[in-house]
């Protein structure tokens, strides 16, 4: 049974992407919840099962997940994943994002020492290196920048770089958060901070007599002149590292629009996550980004499709009257509620295969229960990759 | 009695995807019921209340949005950090032009953004206002429901005095911090978890609750949310669980319905009922972490027809039986 819309979806052949040695990245996006960690991991066993050596970065992997591949902590370092079957010659290396020490190294690594820990001090830094919204999408980034260029410099061993995504409310962000990180610190507020830095003592008075002495005070007086004092160090500091960030995150921009680069676009068959989806499918066309295809995780199936939801219910309610088959009848109801959410899938899926009739689907079923090991990534995988066990 | 007698706050957390927002606006019609006024607050700026209500975007303004079962009546605000900062300021400081001088430059946009301590005690402010807001002798709001931040983030959201404390010492923000703080951690409020009967969400409630308590924040209700109840007998899933599912019996039945009898439709349908008893007995397991948390627990339906604003009513019905409201 073929219904409309799905037999139209090209195949995302999962293995010709993983064993092409010109496949250096593979960036895994999507909303969150619909298994973007799961489908990292998976794919990057896969290719490291396969042969390659990979580095996995991951942002915030569930607990369990992050103990079967050996994470037991945040130490920002690639570490060697036990257990996996190396017997192809690959190997693979896992870590987690830790945000607040990579943006540390970048500062360090972008200022004099004694500008570093003025910045490193500041009560402003800390609060936007550990939460400014973008921080994490933007030091992922980084992080994948730090990570290409180490293998490019053959200061490491890996040849494919898979990444998550952090867990945004909507995926675009991981494409937007340099961009506003960027313009947040190029704000007109923050100039006018800087002003007094830059220019000195006449152009401080310039600015205030139009006005802005007026602003600071005003402020100064509700947050307190403390923490103004603060924020402007604060932003004297960044300034000074900034042009680095922003030529680093374009630099990171551009590694994502290069051939070597595949998008898998994760989604599960859900209303929200496939809307998602398709914003970020279209995103990735403008921004002219290399998208491989969409991976579509939690599909549900039935080994007897031929048996309609109506049927089901139809015989469930004929024979519940009989009395006599209680059973029967919870398996007729199961397997119609079953059908019914398979069919509802299918719909969703054939409105975004309409839509996007050359975009390459894998797809994986749903899974009883969550996966922490690595048997259960492997067998994620091999159903991503069309050869179920 | 309502399990929640006193509470004026009702704050509603959950990790994404749980239905957060859902619960707290079937929680806001349930305590609206019989006449009561209660205040829906919306501080993430998605406008999730909007949309679940069928209503335009709201405005930084109280609207009526719903009328409750046997009277009453649910007013919406969906907050702004930055229309509510200049309120504060026009309030406390009487700015006018200057505050809209504050808003050109991008101050507000700047100190909303860097201080995210600041922002906190601007949304939580408002709710502070909503509570203590009196109308003609009396609380204008029976009580306030917000949708908070999810659950990852809900202790530090709440704890504005704490986030704070590195930023501003002294000054009106901190006094306005410390009146807040007052209000959160009295029993005045409840701050209630949203969950599935999954590993994540339960872990990171569990994860929540634990925080709330170090913070020394009143933990409210567990909700769990979209429980599917099997449509097969305890026994016949236990049946399935381990194997024991007779398929001559399952034949037999397939057959007296006039339906397919063959070996693969019975091993399919036999498969069907082993995953389901396998989310059965995983499900059982979380219930058993979120019922060591000791808290009171109300479990809402997965609505099969999805969610609309029929269902809603359904789920403030279900809060109310179960002594949410």
């Amino acid at each position: 049974m073929t219904p409309a819309g799905q037999g139209r979806a090209p195949v995302l052949e999962v293995d010709k992407i993983l064993d092409d040695p010109m496949t250096k990245i593979v960036v895994c996006c999507g909303s969150g919840g619909v298994g973007k960690t799961t489908t990292a991991a998976a794919l990057a066993l896969r290719a490291a099962e396969r042969g390659r050596t990979v580095c996995v970065l991951t942002i915030d992997p569930a607990r369990r997940l992050a103990q079967s591949m050996g994470l037991s902590e945040l130490d920002n370092t690639p570490r060697p994943v036990p257990d996996i079957d190396g017997s192809a010659g690959g190997e693979l290396l896992a870590m987690m994002l830790d945000m607040k020490r990579t943006f540390d190294e970048i500062i360090v690594a972008h200022s004099d020492p004694e500008r570093a820990q003025q910045i490193l001090e500041n009560p402003f830094y800390q609060t936007v290196s550990s939460s400014l919204s973008g921080t994490q999408e933007y030091m992922a980034m980084e992080k994948l920048g730090q990570l290409r260029a180490q293998a490019e410099a053959g200061q490491a061993p890996w040849d494919l770089i898979v990444v998550d995504t952090p867990p945004s409310r909507s995926a675009l962000d991981f494409l937007d958060a340099p961009k506003r990180m960027a313009s947040f610190l190029d704000g007109r507020f923050i100039r006018v901070l800087l002003a007094p830095a830059r220019a000195g003592g006449r152009a401080y008075l310039k600015v205030f007599t139009a006005g802005m002495g007026a602003v600071t005070g005003v402020l100064s007086k509700v947050i307190g002149t403390q923490l103004l004092t603060d924020a402007q160090t604060f932003v004297t500091a960044m300034d000074t590292v900034f042009g680095g960030f922003r030529e680093r995150a374009e630099r990171t921009y551009t590694l994502l629009q290069a051939p070597g680069t595949a998008f898998a676009v994760v989604a599960a068959p859900e209303p929200d996550a496939l809307r998602e989806a398709a914003y970020f499918v279209e995103r990735l066309a403008a921004d002219a980004m290399p998208l491989a295809g969409l991976v579509l995780n939690r599909v549900h199936d039935s080994a007897a499709s031929d048996l309609s939801a109506e049927q089901s219910l139809v015989a469930a309610d004929r024979l519940a009257a009989t009395t006599s088959h209680p059973m029967v009848v919870g398996l007729l109801r199961l397997h119609a509620e079953r059908m019914q959410r398979i069919s509802r899938e299918r719909r969703l899926v054939g409105r975004f295969t309409a839509a996007f009739p050359k975009v390459r689907i894998a797809r994986a079923r749903a899974q009883a229960s969550d996966i922490h090991d690595l048997d259960g990534l492997r067998r994620v995988a091999a159903e991503l990759a069309g050869t179920p066990g | 009695m309502a399990d929640w007698e006193g509470v004026r706050l009702h704050v509603v957390t959950g990790k994404g995807g749980t239905g957060k927002t859902t619960v707290a606006a079937a929680l806001a019609l349930a305590l609206a019921a019989e006449g009561h006024q209660v205040l829906l607050l919306e501080v993430e700026g998605r406008q999730g209340i909007a949309q679940l209500f069928d209503s335009p975007p709201l405005p930084y303004e109280e609207r009526k949005i719903a009328v409750a079962p046997r009277g009453g009546d649910v007013y919406a605000l969906a907050i702004d950090p930055e229309d509510a900062l200049l309120e504060y300021l026009e309030i406390f400081y009487k700015l006018g032009r200057a505050g809209r001088a504050l808003k050109k430059v991008g101050a507000v946009d700047f100190a909303t953004t860097i201080a995210p301590g600041l922002r906190d005690v601007l949304l939580t402010g408002k709710a502070y206002e909503a509570v203590g807001r009196r109308r003609t002798g009396r609380a204008e709001y029976d009580a306030v429901v917000m949708d908070a931040p999810p659950t990852g983030r809900i202790a530090r959201f709440l704890n504005v005095n704490t986030e704070m404390a590195g930023l501003a010492r002294v000054g009106p923000i901190r006094n306005q911090a410390d009146s807040i703080m007052d209000l959160l951690r009295s029993p005045r409020t409840a701050v209630h978890f949203v969950t599935l009967l999954e590993e994540m969400p339960t872990q990171e409630t569990a994860d929540g609750v634990a925080e709330l308590r170090a913070a020394g924040l009143p933990v409210g209700a567990i909700v769990v949310n979209m429980v599917r109840r099997p449509p097969l007998r305890p026994a016949d899933v236990a049946a399935a669980g381990s194997g024991r599912l007779d398929r001559a019996q399952v034949a037999a039945g397939l057959a007296a319905a006039g339906l397919p009898t063959d070996a693969a439709t019975v091993a399919a349908l036999v498969h069907e009922a082993t995953d389901l008893a396998e989310r059965v007995a995983l499900e059982e397991q979380e219930r058993g972490t979120i019922a060591a948390l000791g808290r009171p627990t109300y479990e809402l339906p997965w609505l099969t027809d999805g969610m609309d604003l029929g269902g809603l009513y359904e789920l403030a019905e279900d809060l109310h039986r179960q002594g949410a409201a």
